[in-house]
């Protein structure tokens, strides 16, 4: 018989392995975000209130080039959109709890969170108590997100600006990006919304990174359709 | 740059655009079925919004292309982007573009 201790440090040490990844990110992103000019309470803040890795990277930059609010909230808005799928995957498990308890398994859901929670979900079994899983996970991950954060403000607060430690961004991008192109439709959507990305940079508002993104993104999809029906 | 308060409210309404879309289905549990190319827009968004980003940022110098070779980020990204490939990992990337970027700076800079 499960027991929400049981289940709580069940998911404590179910998330625990993924922390050799995460803690890095949350370093440098501490780092990068201080580097760039944020000051140390919003990057903090961004780790905690928007709690989002890819997204604060991305609204890092963004916030340093002096990106209107609106445009920063819709992209952050466009990449975490993919949490929604995860909302309705575990919608189901997450039926009958409190509207307390949704709210915050909620805001713990990433993606980090989402994978081993949803693997322990959908096994066979004891069930009453499974949320407190999934909160012994969220809560992990939370804890070291924003200790990385917070040491990484630290380090790169001292740390002088001739050593482009700024550069670490578009490095952590490119590692993310780069394994992703396993299809030709998307190596074509990633080339096409870098050009694009060029020479969209003047528009205004910094608009251009959005609207190339977008064209390569319905590029892409038009190309995967068409070459799937061949 | 200052913490203005636009800029706190700008980072609180970022936080609660993605909390709703974290709880979009969990409060309202109706069964509802995106359509597949929904789905699939959504496996884009990541390659093609960090591209959009990164590429001008190695391409291009206080806002012109500049396709020097002498362009330390040029040659660190393009170096990166086969690091990337070959390796798939992100720290090796990281290491290698940073010393290749520190060892252009260096000799050229």
């Amino acid at each position: 018989m499960e027991t929400p201790q049981s289940e709580f440090f069940g998911g404590v040490r179910a998330e625990l392995p993924l922390m050799v990844g995460v803690v890095p990110f949350g370093f440098i992103f501490g780092a990068v975000a201080v580097q760039l000019g944020l000051p140390a309470s919003i990057t903090q803040a961004m780790s905690s209130v928007i709690f989002g890795g890819s997204s604060q990277f991305l609204a890092a930059p963004l916030i340093a080039a002096g990106t209107p609010g609106a445009l920063l909230v819709l992209t952050v808005l466009i990449v975490n959109l993919r949490h929604a799928l995860y909302s309705a995957s575990i919608a189901p498990y997450l039926e009958k709890l409190s509207p307390l308890w949704k709210g915050v398994l909620a805001y713990l859901l990433t993606d980090e969170a989402y994978a081993v929670t949803i693997a322990h979900f959908q096994q066979k079994g004891d069930a009453k108590h499974r949320h407190w899983f999934m909160l012994g996970a969220g809560v992990t991950l939370w804890t070291m997100w924003q200790l990385s954060t917070a040491v990484g403000i630290f380090v790169g607060a001292q740390l002088p600006p001739e050593w482009s430690l700024d550069f670490m961004l578009p490095l952590t991008f490119i590692a993310i990006v780069v394994p992703v192109l396993k299809h030709r439709a998307y190596v074509i959507a990633a080339l096409v919304a870098g050009a694009g990305g060029v020479i969209a940079y003047g528009l205004p508002y910094r608009l251009g990174y959005l609207v190339a993104a977008l064209a390569a993104i319905a590029l892409g999809l038009a190309l995967e359709e068409r070459w799937k029906r061949r | 740059m200052e913490a203005t308060l636009g800029l706190w409210l700008t980072i609180l309404a970022a936080g609660v655009a993605t909390f709703l879309i974290r709880l979009s289905f969990i409060a309202v549990h109706g069964r509802v079925i995106m359509p597949d190319w929904f789905n699939r827009a959504l496996t884009f968004v990541p390659v093609t919004v960090l591209s959009a980003i990164i590429v001008p940022e190695l391409v291009m110098t206080d806002g012109v292309v500049n396709f020097s070779p002498l362009n330390a980020r040029l040659i660190a990204g393009i170096a990166a982007i086969l690091v990337a490939w070959h390796t798939k990992n992100v720290m090796v990337t990281i290491v290698v573009g940073m010393l290749l970027l520190w060892g252009m700076q260096y000799f050229f800079g």
